[in-house]
């Protein structure tokens, strides 16, 4: 059985024009996607802006409901880790209830709570003492990796990952994809993995989908489309990345 | 590529005053740019090379300022140069692009009129010849449809058609010397190909000098014969750009080829 | 904190609003007389080393007066704006993060209320009421709540769709917990700056109410009310104006400086 059965998912939002916003049409942002990732899979969702990755994460997550199409989503406990380290933690909670949160919603114990965030500290490479800290303490990776060590306290299934390296400097995205790889291989979880970055959603995942104008227009093992692209936008996306090579 | 050089940077010192203290954030960095090269800063977030850029046409505003250092342009000292003077460089001899299109434009003005206002800044020409000399310069750089977006407002256009708008804006005035931070950073990928394209045609056609500024080693490496490594305010490694790439000498450089050869 | 320790007017401004809690705690011990006592003697007596501020048409003492009348003057601010603080927070987050219909319905209300002239309005009710100090309190209150409301609401809705919200969503959690953890504590700060601004407004609304005579009453003390005594006395005696004149004065200004220290500590801060 799969993780994530998506079928026919189609999303539009208006767009409102004027000073009294007033419809003026509507922008379909996803049309017709179909897609299914399973259980244990690294699947990434590759595209440009406004090609509709976010908005598929976000239905797939259950925060944006659809306007067709269905969701059969396997896990019991999903979780995300979005793009902006800035804005995905509360600027004013500390770290250690930010990392709990998850858990106090499950109704956790305090001891048990107490527990978790001594271990995850370890996972994620930060001293204990970055517990009783506020976010803007930290640099952008580190605050990626606390909403990284978020996800994996809930111990879920399944993750989103939304752009999570975007806005961070080459040395960090290495670090904090490592991460990721790490915690994928310790606890077993899915990944959905969002990005417009090709080299990273290389390095990361095992499936990729080719997004464009809200459709799915390749998909398959990441080997395969990489080396040997069926479609043209694919191509041409591929012919952008440039390779840090001396022009001949 | 000898030759002489067209933009000598020396010792220049850029710091800020914050509430806690004083930070240095361009710590005496030097280096040249030589006449029809085209010649790269890469560094990280907070590595100085921005500023560098900026403070080159005395751009900064404060808490930042200019401590020391100057900036030699065609034999004159842009940093001991009185305002009407930078005026007179800014936009002509010197022109730059930057990174957001979105804000480079006023929304408030249709593209073609903000062009057209680049041209009459610096040349003693009528409206009717400001705006042909403005169109001339959409089509340059293959904007398609130039009429139409020259009485578009910002808002209407993609990202890649401002860029190209933006490059076509700093064209107008036939500088030596253009400076590019970070261009193509906040477009798509494929549009990104496009402007670097665009950005090559024109360099050979206009045998222009160029500054690139940006954080991703693989669009300089296209792009520049020459390139210097910043880290912290302070260039650490200047060469070619082949030998820095095959051959880097300086740790730091090492690290950060090999963090971006690593994703692949 | 340290940026507002920097701005001396906001400093400044809190200490003189510590110097008049201090009056309003201790001002049993701080007032060398009580204020009601009567002193046929020294009627309207120019101030001097028995009476520092003088004497009223009762021959009270008026430094003793204005002491105790610190205490009606801040606790009619404080209360007034906390139950506007607390309707309006409530309103305006509830509007804000359920949106739509309820939103539309509840922002028309605020509308509706923000038609009437507050001024007027409290006159209007106190006059129907009578001048009790919780009434002048209430009633403050009740017409000072939509400000905080459509603060909070718009607070609320450039929040909502912060990712860390999202995430909560995300991680199973629902309204009321999202509200009462995340969006309440970061809509916070231009409400503090808000309410802080608004004590100062409370208590002019106070000494006007009183000043008409239909505050609060004789003989208990409150700043407004000894202004209004001291209209009749305008030639005579000068001290009877001035001095409550100035305490009202430099205490609404106190409150806006240290509003507007806030607000320039608070806001940079949110743009993070």
């Amino acid at each position: 059985m799969n993780m994530l059965e998506c079928r026919n998912i189609s999303k539009s939002f208006p767009i409102k024009r004027g000073y009294l916003q007033e419809e003026a049409g509507s922008l379909k942002a996803l049309d017709g996607v179909s897609l299914s990732i399973g259980k244990g899979e690294v699947f990434g969702l590759v595209g440009e802006s406004g090609c509709g990755k976010t908005t598929l994460g976000k239905v797939v997550l259950g925060i944006l409901p659809p306007d067709g199409g269905t969701v059969e989503l396997a896990a019991k406990r999903t979780q995300v880790v979005f793009q902006d380290p800035f804005n995905s933690l509360d600027p004013r909670m500390r770290v250690s209830d930010i990392l709990a949160e998850g858990l106090a919603l499950q109704g956790a114990s305090g001891g048990a709570i107490r527990k978790k965030l001594d271990d995850i500290t370890d996972l994620i490479r930060l001293p204990k003492s970055a517990l009783t800290k506020y976010p803007h303490q930290f640099s952008g990776g580190e605050r990626q990796r606390i909403a990284i060590g978020r996800a994996v306290l809930t111990d879920p299934e399944f993750i989103v990952c939304d752009e999570p390296v975007s806005s961070l400097d080459v040395t960090i995205q290495l670090q904090i994809l490592r991460l990721l790889k790490d915690v994928r291989e310790r606890f077993g979880m899915t990944y959905l993995f969002i990005s417009h970055d090709l080299r990273v959603i290389r390095f990361m995942c095992d499936r990729v989908a080719v997004m464009r104008g809200g459709r799915i227009v390749e998909e398959g093992p990441a080997a395969r489309v990489y080396s040997n692209p069926s479609d043209p936008y694919t191509r041409q996306l591929l012919s952008s990345i440039l390779e840090v090579r001396p022009k001949t | 590529m000898t030759g002489d050089k067209i933009l000598q940077i020396r010792d220049l010192r850029v710091s800020f005053d914050t509430p806690s203290g004083i930070a240095d954030a361009v710590d005496g960095v030097s280096f040249d740019v030589r006449r029809g090269e085209s010649f790269g800063i890469v560094g990280q977030s907070g590595s100085g090379k921005t500023l560098t850029a900026l403070s080159i046409l005395k751009l900064i505003t404060p808490p930042g300022r200019i401590v020391s250092g100057s900036a030699v342009f065609n034999g004159e000292d842009l940093m001991a140069a009185d305002e009407d003077s930078l005026r007179r460089t800014r936009g002509a001899g010197i022109s730059m692009v930057f990174q957001e299109p979105a804000t480079a434009f006023n929304p408030v003005f249709t593209v073609g009129y903000q062009v057209a206002e680049a041209v009459r800044a610096h040349q003693a020409v009528d409206g009717r010849k400001a705006k042909d000399i403005a169109l001339e310069f959409l089509k340059r750089v293959h904007i398609a449809e130039a009429l139409k977006v020259y009485h578009d407002y910002p808002h209407q256009l993609s990202g890649g058609t401002k860029q190209r708008a933006m490059i076509a804006m700093a064209l107008v005035n036939s500088p030596e010397l253009l400076i590019l931070d970070e261009p193509t950073t906040a477009l798509d990928v494929t549009i990104q190909a496009q402007i670097l394209d665009l950005l090559e045609e024109i360099r050979k056609e206009a045998r222009l000098s160029i500054l690139f500024i940006s954080h991703d080693f693989g669009v300089i490496s296209r792009m520049c014969d020459r390139v210097a490594v910043m880290h912290k305010g302070r260039i650490v490694e200047t060469g070619a750009t082949k030998d820095v790439l095959s051959s880097p000498e300086e740790d730091y450089t090492l690290e950060l080829l090999e963090s971006v050869r690593a994703l692949g | 904190m340290r940026d507002f320790l920097r701005n001396k007017m906001a400093v400044s401004g809190l200490a003189f609003i510590t110097l008049i809690l201090i009056f309003a705690a201790f001002a049993p011990a701080i007032a060398p007389y009580s204020p009601s006592e009567i002193d046929t003697d020294n009627i309207l007596s120019a101030p001097s080393k028995y009476h520092i501020f003088g004497t009223d048409t009762l021959g009270r003492d008026l430094f003793s007066r204005i002491v105790y009348g610190s205490r009606i003057s801040l606790s009619i601010g404080f209360i007034a704006v906390g139950i506007a603080v607390i309707t309006g927070v409530v309103f305006g987050a509830v509007a804000g993060y359920y949106g739509g219909r309820i939103d539309s319905f509840m922002m028309r209300f605020v509308d509706m209320m923000l038609c009437f002239p507050t001024f007027f309005l409290i006159l209007a009710v106190i006059a129907i009421l009578e001048p009790s100090i919780f009434n002048i309190m209430a009633v403050i209150g009740a017409t000072g709540w939509m400000g905080v409301a459509r603060l909070v609401r718009a607070e609320i809705l450039s929040l909502k769709e912060r990712e860390y919200v999202m995430a909560s969503r995300v991680m199973g959690a629902g309204g009321l917990w999202i509200i009462i953890k995340h969006l309440i504590p970061n809509a916070v700060a231009p409400v503090l700056v808000s309410a802080t601004l608004g004590v100062g407004g409370a208590i002019l609304v106070e000494s006007a109410l009183s000043f008409l005579g239909i505050g609060v009453q004789p003989p208990t003390p409150s700043w407004g009310n000894i202004l209004m005594d001291g209209k009749s006395t305008l030639g005579v005696a000068w001290w009877h104006t001035v001095f409550p004149g100035v305490f009202i004065m430099l205490t609404v200004l106190a409150y806006n400086l240290l509003g507007e220290g806030l607000r320039d500590v608070l806001e940079p801060r949110l743009k993070r």
